[in-house]
């Protein structure tokens, strides 16, 4: 069964750009595409626990801002060193303007 | 006293294990407040100012090798000296910089371009490029942190003969040479197996024997020959015209905070002139550089200028800052607890310094 989670509103972020969101004191990255489709990772790089919304996405990457390591985030596929490990990834949908993740 | 403190910065001392128990070692680090639309904006990625750069830098550097050796191989030796001095110093100090900037992939929006200055870059600067990268991302991590950052040049005490001869690459370079041969053998050094991941290091391997192979093949031509002019082209400019790179380098950090969680008790900008930054490609702002990896070189001006409230002064030129670093370093070789601690500016915020930071051994 899925188990969606609201999140953040659609509108506070910005195309091609990553918001933090924290659940049960989990954090999560919410990212809009540069095409405004919305992706949900963990909101730590796999790394070291640098959050990712502070990092930078380009196209569909999102850098880490430590070590600028980058992911894939509509996969979670690390992108080469210093990142080796995949993100895990949520699926999301938006429902009256807010983005919802399935944490199932 | 010395002897013992120096044995600290191997990464498997005991001071290394003891700034990983005690949260030192990947910690969080100050970072100035910068609106987010800011960030994004200083962040972004363009091809442009590093093609025109790339461009200038290499096709300067085949230029002056192609006079030089021309020169060089029509009997006027002496002729050639000037050209090959400036093509030495775009390969043994420019190729500094610009490793830096394309392993942190910032200096270009395509990444097979980043990933094709870095790989040159590597091999005129004889640093096996994922060990360097691996090393260099601890670097980032644990600045300045005794026995966990692999990149300290200026220790305390401070090691003046090897600073002195790494001007031209006297001990760099035969230890590269030496670590080349102990990659293509499939071994890495202590130092290295800390830092490289083991589904890394078959790269390294890989790379030094591609290596040896090459500087191989510039021996033989230029005993084949009966000349210099091949080792003057390939790996000679890493030591005759390396020592800008050290003399930048040593700007960075030398004589400054360890052990602190703050890149402005631990790291110098410098303003340099329009032809060093351009060998230096802009890492004369480090503490920006430091704060804000993501920011591509060319915009770090402009970060400076955002963040700069925060910073003390910075040091209006290369010749300012060896007359800190250089008294503080020998202050040093007597007094290894002393640093150089620059007051910030009214309304900067303060320095970051937490609990963790300077374990009491230290």
């Amino acid at each position: 069964m899925p188990s969606w989670i609201p999140t953040v509103k659609a509108d506070d972020v910005e195309a091609e750009d990553v918001a933090p969101f924290t659940h049960g004191g989990t954090e999560y990255a919410i990212y809009r595409s540069p095409d405004d489709e919305y992706f949900a990772s963990d909101g730590f790089c796999t790394h070291e626990a640098e959050m990712l919304c502070r990092g930078f996405v380009m196209g569909h990457e999102i850098e880490c801002p430590r070590h600028n390591g980058r992911f894939d985030y509509r996969t979670g596929k690390a992108l080469g060193a210093p990142v080796l490990v995949g993100l895990r990834t949520y699926p999301t949908r938006v429902v009256d303007g807010v983005v919802e993740i399935d944490l199932d | 006293m010395g002897r013992e403190r120096l044995a600290q910065y191997a990464l498997d001392s005991p001071a290394g294990r003891q700034a990983l128990d005690s949260g030192l070692s990947g910690a969080q680090w100050f970072h100035s407040e910068v609106p987010r639309k800011r960030l994004k904006e200083l962040m972004a990625r363009s091809d442009g100012p590093a093609i025109r750069d790339t461009v200038i830098w290499v096709g300067l550097m085949v230029v002056c090798a192609a006079a030089g050796g021309v020169l060089w191989v029509h009997g006027h030796p002496w002729a050639a000296v000037p050209l090959l001095l400036v093509y030495g110093v775009l390969y043994g100090s420019g190729g500094d910089s610009r490793w830096h900037e394309a392993g942190h992939g910032t200096a270009f929006r395509t990444r097979w371009m980043d990933t094709a200055v870095y790989q040159l870059a590597c091999f005129m600067m004889m640093r096996d490029p994922t060990a360097y990268r691996w090393g260099h991302t601890r670097h980032h991590t644990d600045t300045l942190i005794v026995g966990r950052d692999p990149e300290i040049q200026a220790m305390r005490p401070a090691r003046l003969v090897r600073m002195l001869a790494n001007l031209f690459g006297l001990y760099d370079v035969p230890v590269s040479l030496g670590k080349m041969l102990l990659h293509a053998a499939g071994r890495l050094t202590t130092d290295e197996a800390d830092t490289i991941p083991e589904q890394e290091r078959f790269r390294t391997y890989r790379t030094a024997r591609l290596w040896s192979l090459v500087y191989a093949a510039t021996l033989a031509t230029a005993v084949v020959t009966s000349s210099w002019l091949p080792l003057l082209l390939v790996g000679g400019p890493r030591m005759y015209g390396t020592f800008m790179h050290i003399v930048y380098g040593l700007t960075q950090h030398a004589g400054l905070g360890e052990n602190v969680l703050d890149h402005r008790l631990n790291t110098r900008s410098v303003r340099m002139n329009v032809v060093n930054r351009f060998l230096y490609w802009n890492m004369n702002f480090h503490v920006e550089h430091h704060m804000f990896p993501m920011v591509p070189y060319h915009r770090l001006p402009e970060l400076h200028e955002q963040i700069k409230g925060d910073l003390a002064p910075m040091y209006p030129s290369i010749w300012a800052a060896y007359r800190e670093l250089v008294p503080a370093v020998l202050r040093q070789l007597k007094d290894q607890s002393y640093y150089v601690r620059r007051d910030l500016p009214p309304g900067a915020a303060p320095y970051y310094e937490p609990a963790v930071a300077v374990p009491p051994s230290l």
